[in-house]
């Protein structure tokens, strides 16, 4: 019995599962907690002043500054984007892997009579929605602050859209078509696993060359031999081949009035042309690809992890013990998780390049109150890389039990052995972590043996806080249903974290920096060694009592939160 | 032996399971049957400590899972009806892992894990991570997991699903054997022929509730269907098909 072909369904039903699935677990997460949402909406609205603020500023400064000042504009804009663009690639690759090859509804989309090209643009708009929501968010106050400093108009607003919407579509296809044809060479598995290390390479290349080439040297034109070399290096384009230049030319023509209609004609040409090439490759490889995808997976074990590590933790009860060996296995088995730790020794390389970098002993007299400032700047920004790898490690801890969560609650194993078993795996390398910033970094700043221990006594006790935080807050907003670790930390409870911990440096450093430099002064001026005075006493105590109850409170409530956990 | 007692599970306004009341001595197979979405699954999660009642206990070997779950959870093994196993361990260390969990260490869990792996036919892919691993080895991994540090009780829910006949058969036999030594097997299934053939007592529940239990001559007796099969009881119970409505989707 012959068939007529069926009609094909609209581009919007097909993305109707996706939009509404999205509209019901907004409504869900609303009803569960209208102080959570309200929260959220306030954090999110204080990001953008901040950034908006900054771009405001900056802005105007260029404004004023005749001559230089709008190209500054220019080139900062151009530079932003580039930096975007960079994400947004990385972002779309990683992305598609999941919505054209990984995702759970595709069986049903590929089993039935839907077009190439529109499961093409389908699983296009939702790759270009998960990955580029970010930079979307992060760009608007941007793009506000150039519309209201340039006095854009009314008209802004959609000329800005006009020009970011082609600048997103272009990494997302260029991205979409990578994966594709990676695809089709190594299984989808493997190439997740393959596209981790990708990008870790690809920031970690990003960090280190920004850094060595230091672009601050344009801020300092005095570095330039004259004035024409500098004018010179601003005027030309960074990148005249890539959507960041035509997409910053755009915007900037429009607000200096400049009628140029070429940036335009190159982004949407270049959007249309990419999109039909990408639906062209996408019919000739998608087939075979889908079906490369539903394979390969990984069979034999690169590292048994028995051995030294099982002897070191012999004294430790059976269930401990092998709950924490599963840990590590799981972790240097994935590929994506161990791959961080790269990224990480490489930002910690340029954090230490900086500090040693700072212009405070290169023979002229520094100021005492600059030294401290910096001593207490350094603990600052200690703490803060510390709060952002629990992020990273420690918090994903509960939700990556995820559903063998079945295996731990049907079991006889004490909650409180699971807590610590995850506590102390996450501690202890944090702690290694800890110390060696801050050892190194106040060697470096030639800090006074006091300053040292002070340091060094306050980011152990940070650090223990810091990580008892990240796995309460991890157990309290749990995400057991996410396949990615990596998208864990960038919850909602990833967000609550980083704003207590941080908060929780914030009073820290607050309560030390006046005895602190109060007695690093007299002590500095006396000629007899100062004794420990009462507010430095005081000051001490008051930041051991903070951070044992910072350590001891969360850990009590994770734990109660995961008694009280269902499946 | 386990003991439910007017167990109840409410989700807001919905009631999941309502009041249940069972009990399962030691040496019995029971079955537990019911249409989907009748309680099944979340009566088993509660069963294992997973999920919190909202009412009602549960005892395990005579032990109230809520006030000492560390204790009931030693004498019960879970066998849940999707197996979730860690992708990046392999057989013989998942056993290992799930061994320990029991307390349980040592050459008799390796002598344990190696027997298991060899019952299920399972040795070849002992060192081979689990993502590599079918379906169906899936479950029969997780099988010998609940199985590993030898429990008292064993709650299995749908365990044929994914099982090739071989392994069901073993299954089957595994179980009886089991009961038969004095274990207790609290089983949900399907497969209403497993059910007549290998449960002692079955309970068929419906909406939440258990609408009949006993075994087959008494579920007979309490349907009024003395001349029917288990099938036919089943529907009877929880509402059969309707013809009608078959001929106009068919002729549709």
């Amino acid at each position: 019995m012959s068939r007529p072909s069926p009609v094909q369904p609209h581009l919007w039903t097909l993305l109707t599962p996706k939009w509404r699935s999205a509209l019901v677990r907004s409504r869900e997460e609303r009803a569960d907690s209208r102080g959570r949402f309200l929260l959220l909406g306030f954090i999110a609205l204080l990001f953008w002043i901040a950034v908006f603020g900054i771009a405001f500023r900056v802005l105007r400064y260029f404004r004023s500054v005749e001559e230089i000042g709008n190209l500054m504009a220019g080139k900062v804009l151009g530079v932003i984007l580039l930096a975007f663009l960079s994400i947004l690639l990385l972002s779309n690759i990683i992305t598609a892997l999941s919505t054209f090859f990984l995702a759970k509804d595709l069986d049903l989309l590929v089993a039935a009579p839907v077009g190439g090209v529109r499961l093409y643009l389908a699983k296009l708009a939702e790759t270009i929605v998960h990955s580029s929501w970010m930079v979307a968010l992060l760009a608007l106050p941007i793009f506000t602050a150039y519309g209201i400093v340039y006095s854009g108009g009314l008209l802004y607003p959609f000329v800005a859209l006009a020009a970011f919407i082609p600048f997103l579509i272009l990494p997302a296809v260029a991205g979409t078509a990578l994966t594709l044809v990676l695809v089709n060479v190594f299984p989808a598995r493997r190439t997740r696993e393959l596209l981790g290390l990708i990008a870790t390479g690809a920031v970690v290349i990003v960090v280190v060359s920004l850094r060595f080439l230091r672009p601050e040297q344009l801020a300092q034109p005095e570095g330039f031999r004259n004035l024409v070399e500098y004018l010179a290096v601003l005027r030309t384009p960074t990148s005249t081949f890539l959507p960041s230049e035509w997409t910053a030319s755009m915007v900037m023509n429009w607000l200096l009035r400049v009628a140029d209609p070429w940036p335009v004609a190159k982004l949407w040409g270049a959007a249309a042309v990419a999109v039909t090439l990408g639906a062209l490759l996408h019919g000739q490889l998608y087939s075979l690809g889908f079906s490369k995808a539903q394979e390969g997976a990984e069979r034999k074990v690169r590292r048994p992890l028995r051995g030294p590590l099982s002897r070191l933790l012999r004294s430790q009860p059976a269930s401990r013990r092998e709950f924490i060996l599963k840990d590590l296995r799981l972790f240097f088995r994935d590929n994506t998780q161990w791959s961080q730790l790269i990224l990480l020794a490489v930002l910690l390389m340029v954090y230490l390049f900086n500090i040693q970098s700072l212009p405070l002993h290169s023979g002229e007299r520094v100021p005492f109150r600059l030294v401290t400032l910096i001593s207490f700047l350094n603990l600052g920004l200690a703490g803060f890389v510390l709060a952002a790898v629990a992020a990273r490690f420690v918090f994903p801890a509960i939700s990556l039990e995820g559903r063998q969560m079945w295996l731990l609650r049907s079991s006889p194993l004490d909650p409180r052995a699971m807590l610590w078993s995850k506590y102390w795996l996450g501690t202890v390398p944090l702690l290694l972590l800890a110390l060696i910033i801050t050892i190194f970094t106040n060697w470096l700043l030639h800090v006074s043996g006091f300053m040292m221990a002070v340091a060094v006594g306050t980011i152990v006790l940070y650090t223990l806080a810091a990580s008892a935080l990240a796995l309460s807050f991890g157990a309290l907003y749990p995400q057991f249903g996410t396949e990615n670790a990596a998208q864990i930390p960038t919850s909602f409870g990833g967000l609550v974290y980083m704003m207590s911990s941080l908060s929780l440096l914030a009073l820290i450093i607050m309560i030390e920096a006046g005895p602190v430099t109060e007695y690093l002064r007299n002590q500095r001026h006396a000629e007899q060694p100062v004794g420990l005075t009462v507010q430095l006493v005081t000051a001490g105590a008051a930041v051991v009592l903070i951070c044992v109850a910072a350590t001891i409170f969360p850990l009590r409530l994770g734990l109660r939160r995961i008694e009280m956990m269902e499946w | 032996m386990i003991r439910l007692n007017q167990l109840t599970k409410r989700y807001g306004r919905f009631t999941a399971v309502d009041k249940i009341d069972l009990e399962v001595p030691s040496g019995e197979l029971f079955g537990f049957l019911g249409p989907n979405g009748a309680g099944k699954t979340t009566t088993f999660r509660m069963i294992a400590g997973i999920l919190r009642p909202t009412s009602g206990t549960v005892e395990v070997g005579g032990i109230d899972i809520n006030r000492r779950p560390l204790e009931a959870k030693a004498r019960l093994g879970f066998i849940p009806d999707r197996p979730f196993v860690y992708d990046k361990l392999t057989g013989a260390e998942f056993l290992r892992f799930a061994a320990a969990l029991y307390g349980q260490q040592g050459v008799v869990v390796e002598r344990r894990i190696d027997e298991l792996l060899e019952l299920f036919e399972l040795s070849r892919w002992k060192n081979e991570l689990t993502e590599s691993y079918s379906h169906g080895m899936r479950q029969k991994l997780i099988i010998s997991g609940a199985l590993v540090h030898r429990p008292e009780v064993i709650v299995v829910d749908e365990p044929m699903v994914g099982l090739d006949p071989r392994s069901a058969r073993l299954l089957k036999d595994l179980f009886r054997q089991f009961v038969n030594r004095g274990g207790t097997v609290l089983m949900s299934t399907h497969t209403l022929e497993v059910a007549e053939t290998m449960c002692d007592r079955i309970a068929i529940l419906h909406g939440g509730r258990i609408v009949a239990s006993g075994n087959m001559s008494e579920l007979q007796e309490q349907t009024s269907s003395e001349d029917l099969g288990l099938e036919d009881v089943f529907l009877k119970l929880t509402g059969g098909m309707r013809e009608h409505q078959l001929d106009t989707i068919l002729d549709a």
